[in-house]
């Protein structure tokens, strides 16, 4: 089975384990505070490694590319607040046109 | 009913977005069947994403599922708040589960009818569900006919999607602190950390300033 198999059920099972135990469990397990704030928290972190991690390196090198036009043109759309469909698109066409320009 | 209305367009305007993860998911290496699962099964927007991005960077298979896996404990959240509005057992309450994701809850949630609560639920839920995976399955077959996906921009829509997904969040003072706290320490890893890595390390972060409030 190769990696992607892999991560395509272990992430399904486990998506769906979490989705399962919040309709499930009593209330009182998941409401502590600390829980909570860990919680909104963590979409933050993770989120935005994604987005240096995937910007920014190739393997285990940092590699300042044509992926950085696109990341200007998302950032851009974002100070504008336009929406998420203009910022992914935006982001391939600017990143496009700086590949075949060789950055 | 204006609840199921809204419903409805929000179900559309997200679901569309499904093709940047179709693109996204074949860009990273993944099959158009496996991207189509990931939609079906794991039906979470930013898990979905980080799967495939965490893959897409040369990470194992484990780091992608755990980082996806730490994405998706906000859904169990979710299903704490909708069970007593729903109220549902046996089957109806593991479709329940499926659909419980941000938009269904925040459309229920805004409600202040019950019964309006339950119907923005589940047409929110079922909505995003239909539309979702029909553009997942076409941006896929999209990304695949073109060929070289950094000719067309593609390897930046993955962290353009990123960046709009964590975006709402940077309200305050704190948030752009820790986001810039996550970018310094991942990039820092990179170098000497294996693939994935990097990224599930600054669960650490969010664990130690959430600990302390």
């Amino acid at each position: 089975m190769t990696p992607q198999w892999i991560a395509v059920i272990g992430t399904s099972l486990l998506a769906f384990t979490l989705k399962y135990l919040g309709h499930s469990v009593p209330a009182s397990w998941l409401s502590h505070p600390r829980i909570q704030r860990i919680n909104t928290l963590i979409p933050i972190v993770l989120l935005t490694a994604l987005v240096a991690v995937n910007s920014v390196t190739v393997k285990t090198k940092i590699i300042f590319d044509h992926r950085l036009a696109g990341l200007a043109v998302a950032v851009t759309a974002l100070l504008f607040k336009l929406p998420f469909p203009v910022i992914v698109a935006g982001a391939a066409i600017g990143s496009a046109i700086a590949y075949h320009y060789k950055y | 009913m204006s609840v199921k209305r809204d419903s409805f367009s929000l179900s559309f305007a997200v679901g569309a977005y499904g093709t940047a993860f179709g693109a996204a998911s074949v860009t990273a290496h993944f099959t158009v069947l496996q991207s189509c699962i990931l939609s079906l099964l794991t039906f979470s927007g930013a898990s979905q994403f980080a799967v495939i991005g965490v893959l897409g960077a040369g990470g194992s298979a484990i780091s992608g599922i755990a980082t996806a896996t730490l994405l998706g404990s906000r859904n169990a959240l979710y299903g704490l708040r909708m069970a007593p509005i729903l109220k549902v057992r046996g089957l109806k309450r593991i479709v329940a589960a499926q659909v419980t994701i941000d938009e269904s809850t925040a459309i229920a949630t805004a409600q202040k009818d019950e019964a309006d609560q339950v119907t923005g639920f589940w047409h929110t839920g079922f909505g995003v569900f239909v539309f979702w995976n029909i553009f997942t399955l076409l941006g896929a077959l999209g990304a695949k006919a073109i060929g070289n996906p950094s000719a067309w921009g593609l390897d930046a829509a993955v962290p353009a999607a990123f960046i709009g997904l964590v975006w709402p969040r940077l309200t305050d003072r704190k948030s752009r602190l820790i986001a810039g706290a996550a970018v310094l320490l991942s990039l820092a890893l990179v170098p000497i950390a294996p693939a994935g890595v990097p990224i599930i390390t600054t669960a650490l972060l969010a664990i130690i300033v959430g600990w302390r409030a």
